[in-house]
């Protein structure tokens, strides 16, 4: 199964409107996703899920999904991980 | 039931309007009888959170900056996937009914976020009001939160809490009555910080049937419960006259024979200060730190603090008072960082100053960045420590604050003690203010936050104004301001007597400055000492109230 292994580039964590963007963004893909932090892994699209993680700012997490496209959604959601979503303005949210 | 109820005045003002009741919470469902038909409550789970998200989405989209990104996380929430699916299970495998289900599914994802602590714990209150509008679509009962029958009415709730009372619209709401609470519940703060009228701790207002038409004096806390057509219509009018008026205050405040008393504002960060500067206040006669450190799993740093204290004292001119009071965190305002553990009693336990004394380095902290915000802005910033009890609590705060390069230091008297030794603080430091909620709270030995108790919690307690009196006395004998910085400035009626007590300055709501500022015009600084007199020796603060009324037919004329 694809797996991306990331570090969380927003200055306010995986909490806020980091959190908010990228459930919204894996609720576009056509896989599921999931992310996992520590021990615990959730379905991305879960907002309750992405925040009970509570990953701050340098943390690293696991993205994995499979079936058609789960390289391409993976892919997609690496790059806003990556980024500072607190200080960028969102292309679409 | 009587037609004459009475209830606790909060917030000055006369209303007249049909009663709407705010529906009652939201409690946890039964975990049985298992459902007929598992089918029918496992398909009923996902459309009653799509149909609350979909609510919270518009609301989301009617909402701007830190309230809208709040209400779009809410809105997330509520249709989660994996909420659902923790609720379906319990529902297939354990046979428990919908609501429960789902009840018990946001909890355990509320005390995974209040285990996270910081801002993913704060969000814990938002997991608990998704699963109180998703359990209440389920089980068919009002959504909480306030009703918009579209007219004005007289809103009539249980209690309001503080999630709820961010939501109301004071173009529609004339008036709030609450069954429990005190003068210094949210309700009576949220009150008169927005100029409605409100009475709290009347039971008796549940029994009114939805309508009703109720003629309310949120001053003396009377509620007509059958009035007249005459009634109504004279409470109208009192209600339009005072709404006429021009809410701007412009100052200087001082009594009819040019005696000065400086009407500050209480305010609790920059959007506060700017409010507060634009309200015409002549500074701030309290400016509360905890904003910075609420919700915060670590301690603010020294420039984090020092930039979010510029930005308040910049709203105001060169030379205004800023009185900036220092964390005054423990009780009910407990810190994670600080790591206090479990207190048997907080009030009387380590809070306010108390930690400041014993974890040094987050006052030195705190101090040093209100004196460089102090210095890169024009303001004349005082500071002041709180709940401080004996002399030497005083005299350990001034040598912390000029260390830090402050130079006009204070204590707040909220304690007895303090009260009582206020010429002996006075000789240690360069002011002092009152916190009348505290200091009625410690004096009376009745918890400011419990409705049974509101009667003693009353600032027009003789006893407690006795107190004040001594420390006017005190502040007149050296010649050292004494401020008012609780709710108490805000009643109109009342501050004529804090004025004649010897209080040099009153700090208030915002909201409240140009009722007192009008009020204080009407009466000359020995009219202040003579209503002074009858309140303090009153029998009780209800006969105090009305003889100090009777004294102040500038009350009746401004509709207050």
């Amino acid at each position: 199964m694809p797996e991306r292994t990331v570090t969380v580039g927003s200055t306010s964590g995986l909490h806020a409107r980091p959190a908010k963007l990228f459930v919204q963004a894996a609720a576009k893909q056509p896989v599921k996703v999931t992310i996992t932090a520590g021990e615990r892994t959730v379905d991305a699209r879960s907002m309750l899920g992405v925040l009970s993680l509570g990953v701050n700012t340098g943390g690293t997490v696991t993205l994995a999904a499979e079936g058609e496209g789960a390289d391409a959604a993976l892919d997609t959601l690496v790059t806003l991980l990556e980024s500072d979503l607190d200080a960028e303005t969102p292309v679409d949210a | 039931m009587p037609e004459l109820l009475r209830g606790h005045g909060v917030s000055p003002g006369t209303a007249a309007g049909p009663v709407v009741r705010m529906p009652d919470p939201v409690t946890e469902p039964p975990g049985g009888p298992p459902p007929a038909d598992t089918d029918v409550d496992l398909a009923r789970i996902r459309p009653a959170m799509d149909l609350v998200a979909t609510d919270m989405w518009a609301r989301a989209g009617k909402a701007e900056g830190e309230t809208k990104a709040v209400l779009e996380a809410t809105a997330m929430m509520a249709s989660d996937p994996e909420l659902a699916d923790l609720a379906e299970n319990a529902v297939r495998e354990q046979g428990i009914p919908a609501p429960r289900a789902v009840w018990d599914a946001a909890n355990t994802f509320r005390d995974m976020l209040a285990g996270a602590g910081g801002y993913v714990g704060a969000r814990a209150s938002d997991v608990e009001d998704v699963r109180n509008r998703i359990v209440g679509e389920l089980l068919g009962v009002p959504a909480p939160g306030i009703p918009d029958p579209g007219h004005p009415f007289i809103l009539v709730a249980r209690d309001l809490a503080p999630a709820d009372t961010a939501t109301i619209n004071p173009e529609r709401v004339l008036a709030f009555v609450t069954a429990e609470g005190g003068p210094t519940s949210h309700t009576a703060i949220l009150a008169r910080a927005l100029g409605i009228p409100a009475v709290v701790s009347c039971p008796e207002v549940l029994a009114i049937t939805e309508g009703t038409v109720l003629v309310l004096d949120g001053a003396t806390g009377t509620i007509d419960t059958a009035p007249d057509e005459a009634t109504v219509a004279g409470a109208r009018d009192r209600a339009a006259r005072a709404a006429a008026r021009n809410r701007r205050w412009d100052g200087p405040g001082s009594t009819a024979d040019g005696h000065r008393v400086k009407l500050l504002a209480n305010i609790g960060d920059a959007a506060g200060a700017q409010a507060a500067a634009a309200a015409g206040a002549e500074g701030v006669g309290l400016f509360r730190t905890e904003f910075l450190f609420l919700d915060r799993a670590d301690e603010p740093s020294e420039s984090e603090q020092t930039e979010s204290y510029a930005a308040a004292f910049g709203s105001f001119g060169e030379g205004t008072k800023i009185v900036v009071r220092t964390l005054d965190a423990g009780a009910d305002k407990p810190l994670p960082f600080l790591d206090q553990g479990e207190e048997a009693n907080p009030a009387l336990g380590v809070r306010g100053l108390r930690i400041g004394l014993a974890q040094p380095e987050v006052l030195n902290k705190q101090l040093r960045a209100i004196a460089a915000a102090a210095s890169s802005t024009n303001a004349d910033v005082w500071v002041m420590a709180p709940m401080v009890a004996v002399l030497s609590e005083a005299q350990a705060f001034d040598r912390h604050a000029r260390e830090a390069g402050l130079r006009t230091t204070g204590v707040m008297v909220e304690i007895p003690a303090a009260a009582l030794s206020a010429g002996e603080l006075l000789g240690a430091v360069d002011f002092v203010s009152i916190g009348t909620n505290d200091l009625a709270q410690y004096t009376l030995a009745a918890d400011r936050m419990s409705g049974p108790l509101a009667a003693l919690n009353d600032p027009w307690q003789p006893a407690l104004l006795r107190l004040i009196g001594m420390v006017g006395a005190a502040g007149q004998t050296v010649a050292k301001p004494v401020g008012i910085c609780g709710e108490a400035a805000a009643d109109p009626a009342l501050a004529p007597v804090l004025v004649g007590l010897g209080a040099t300055s009153l700090s208030m709501s915002a909201r409240s400055l140009s009722d007192v500022g009008a009020v204080l015009k009407t009466v000359t600084l020995q009219q202040c000492r003579d209503l002074a007199v009858l309140a303090v020796g009153a029998a009780d603060a209800a006969s105090g109230r009305a003889a100090v009324r009777a004294g102040l037919p500038a009350l009746d004329e401004l509709g207050l």
